[in-house]
């Protein structure tokens, strides 16, 4: 393989990886808070499909991945108050989002099936972006992914150094505790569940804006539930997140590639298994290994919070 | 889950509806609608294989206007789920339902038999019963036509082939593909790429990437979404649409497309079943009869090209052409159809070995 075809490779894990980082990033801070929000899918749908319609109806694809944010929040907002608010069950409400959210988009972006966009436009610096290998990948890539990358650093410093971040990570473990000593226990879910579903949004409008720029119903095509197995995998930490959807991504990517040079040898619904092979395989070590027990799961996670008083 | 949300509203629908119905039957008996029913695999909206099947849902209203009320369920599972949804078609007094996909075959059947006076269609199976027809396209004619195209387009002599199960289907319009090529170019090479999947466009659109990294200049798909014709558009290389004309994302790289054309068959065996004159029956009709269509070519095809995709479609019309005409050796070199012979239907149809110059 030269150093050409290696660039590109990595070019498109990338693709493959970003939309898997974003929503498995906001999931993480959703979890963190002590929420599981099972509607992923359902979420990254509707920033798909409103991300979609407002690029094509305004020209604008700022505007677009606004929108996108804002309808990932919107559908999460729906979530929190039943779950937060009403204290339904998160599993079962969060599956209900997830089929709401194909149905919804679908109906929504029935108008839009078959129209074009202009995709997302790359970085161009003069003389950066043209460097053999590094500058199509540090230089040519669209908004959203640097955006990626930096919400990881940014997410990994609010969780760990940040006041508000502490307070967050509080609330997940001790929901009774945090509540006792004064803090809005609702108020820091509700906010940790917008800020899920909005990354949640940019993933599904990376891909219909940037990753395939087209509206297809469910073309998230399971990236949701990926993205869930990614914050457990990750065993709650961001950067791990960040090592799991590359990690992810780029093995779903070398199998593909794998099979054009002539396969291993080896059927291609194994290769297709890979990457789930992968995941279940770094969970069983991360789970039997020394550290075992030490997966951090946020101690009320799915647990809802009701106030005795 | 989606398809159990689907089927639940449907039912509870169709239990309104047919509630409704059996009321106003009762004084209402001469302009009954005739009920046609439609079970998809999957969404309206794939822009593939099931809007096909919309897209003729639609020419039959069109056609018919009151005379008919069509009904179809979306995102309908292959297995059990799809026995229960065309029960309660039958049941809700369609007249004549089609099941649109491979999958449908045995649920077809068996509610067949227990409504005689239900018309079934079944898309790409192989089991006919007295109420129960099966028709296909012979869509391997439209990829000789695109292996003629792509024969004369490449240069680096190496196509790329985005596949979604190795079932017969597919691995016929792998082979037509390939046979229909090496007549122009003798050496070319056709990769084979599995996305284990008939829908997913992330991956479609990555398959495409890999193979155009590993030096395609040409792509073919057998999936459904438009993305590895998007992603040929990017990357300044040429490809053929699949299931509709998907010009509008790649106005430059979109050579032709094979379109699936469902239109005419399905406003003909309504017009059947209101006549009172439809008969079981299995099809397998192609580009002659219309069932299989060419989206116009694209602005990339030089003159001499489209003579010679002409001539290929021309003769396949006229029945001088067949795609699988020997003689044809397997990847190993074995000599699967003698000189001058053509492969049957029946074999055709259960085809599970590639040509030379494949790489799958």
């Amino acid at each position: 393989m030269t150093i050409t075809s290696l660039g590109l490779v990595l070019l498109t894990i990338i693709g493959a990886a970003t939309p898997l980082l974003f929503a498995a990033l906001g999931e993480l801070v959703t979890e963190k808070s002590g929420v599981l929000n099972l509607g992923v899918e359902g979420m990254m749908l509707a920033g798909a499909v409103v991300g979609f319609a407002v690029t094509v109806t305004t020209g604008s694809s700022f505007l677009g991945v606004l929108a996108a944010a804002l309808a990932g929040a919107g559908m999460a907002f729906l979530f929190g108050v039943l779950t937060l608010t009403l204290a339904a069950n998160q599993v079962a409400t969060g599956l209900a989002l997830t089929i709401f959210g194909i149905g919804l988009s679908a109906l929504f972006g029935s108008g839009f099936v078959g129209v074009p966009v202009a995709p997302l436009p790359k970085l161009s610096i003069a003389g950066l972006s043209d460097l053999p290998f590094f500058g199509p990948l540090l230089f040519g890539q669209d908004a959203l992914v640097y955006l990626s990358i930096v919400a990881v650093a940014a997410v990994a410093w609010f969780l760990k150094r940040s006041r508000p971040g502490m307070i967050l990570r509080a609330v997940g473990e001790s929901d009774l505790s945090a509540h006792s000593i004064g803090y809005n226990v609702i108020a820091v879910r509700y906010a940790a569940v917008l800020f899920g579903g909005a990354m949640a949004g940019l993933g599904g409008a990376f891909l219909s804006l940037s990753y395939t720029p087209m509206w297809a119903e469910e073309m998230t095509a399971g990236r949701g539930w990926i993205s869930l197995a990614l914050v457990v995998f990750a065993s709650w930490r961001p950067w791990r997140v960040m090592l799991g959807a590359y990690l992810f991504g780029g093995v779903t990517i070398l199998q593909l590639y794998a099979q054009g040079a002539g396969g291993l040898g080896v059927p291609a619904q194994v290769m297709s298994m890979l990457p789930y092979l992968a995941t279940v395989l770094v969970l069983t070590i991360i789970a039997a290994g020394p550290w075992k027990g030490r997966l951090d799961a946020p101690a009320c996670l799915g647990k809802p919070f009701r106030p005795s008083t | 889950m989606n398809d159990s949300m689907n089927r639940r509203d449907f039912v509870l629908g169709t239990a309104a509806v047919a509630g409704a119905l059996t009321l106003a039957g009762r004084r209402v008996l001469a302009a009954e609608p005739t009920k046609i029913g439609f079970v998809y695999v999957g969404p309206v909206g794939d822009y593939g294989w099931t809007h096909g099947h919309d897209v003729a849902r639609k020419a039959v209203e069109a056609a018919y206007g009151d005379k008919v009320k069509t009904t179809f369920v979306e995102n309908v599972a292959e297995g059990p789920d799809a026995e229960r949804v065309i029960r309660q078609l039958a049941t809700s007094g369609n007249k004549l339902i089609f099941t649109t996909s491979f999958g449908f075959m045995e649920s077809t059947l068996r509610v067949a038999k227990q409504f005689p006076n239900v018309m079934f269609e079944h898309a790409t199976g192989y089991k006919t019963a007295p109420n129960v027809s099966i028709y296909n396209a012979r869509f391997y004619e439209g990829r000789a036509i695109c292996g003629t195209i792509a024969g004369h387009m490449t240069k680096s002599g190496i196509v790329g082939y985005i596949g979604s199960f190795p079932i017969p289907e597919v691995v016929m319009g792998i082979n037509s593909f390939t046979l229909a090529a090496q007549k122009i170019r003798p050496d070319i090479k056709v990769k084979v790429v599995w996305a284990n999947s008939w829908y997913d466009p992330g991956k479609e659109g990555d398959a495409a990437k890999a193979l155009i990294d590993q030096g395609a200049d040409i792509m073919c798909q057998h999936t459904d979404s438009p993305a590895p014709l998007q992603t040929a558009e990017a990357r300044g290389i040429h490809g053929f649409g699949q299931a509709s004309d998907m010009k509008a994302f790649a106005p430059n790289a979109q050579l032709t497309a094979i379109m699936d054309e469902w239109s005419r068959y399905y406003v003909q065996r309504t017009k059947d079943v209101m006549d009172g004159t439809w008969k079981s029956q299995s099809v397998w009709q192609g580009l002659k009869e219309g069932m299989v269509g060419m989206a116009p070519y694209g602005v990339a095809v030089p003159a001499d090209v489209r003579k010679a995709a002409n001539a290929t479609r021309d003769g396949i019309v006229a029945g001088t052409l067949h795609p699988f005409t020997g003689p044809i050796k397997n990847q190993a070199g074995e000599v699967k159809v003698a000189d001058g012979q053509t492969m049957s239907d029946g074999d055709l149809s259960k085809m599970d070995w590639y040509v030379a110059g494949v790489e799958a």
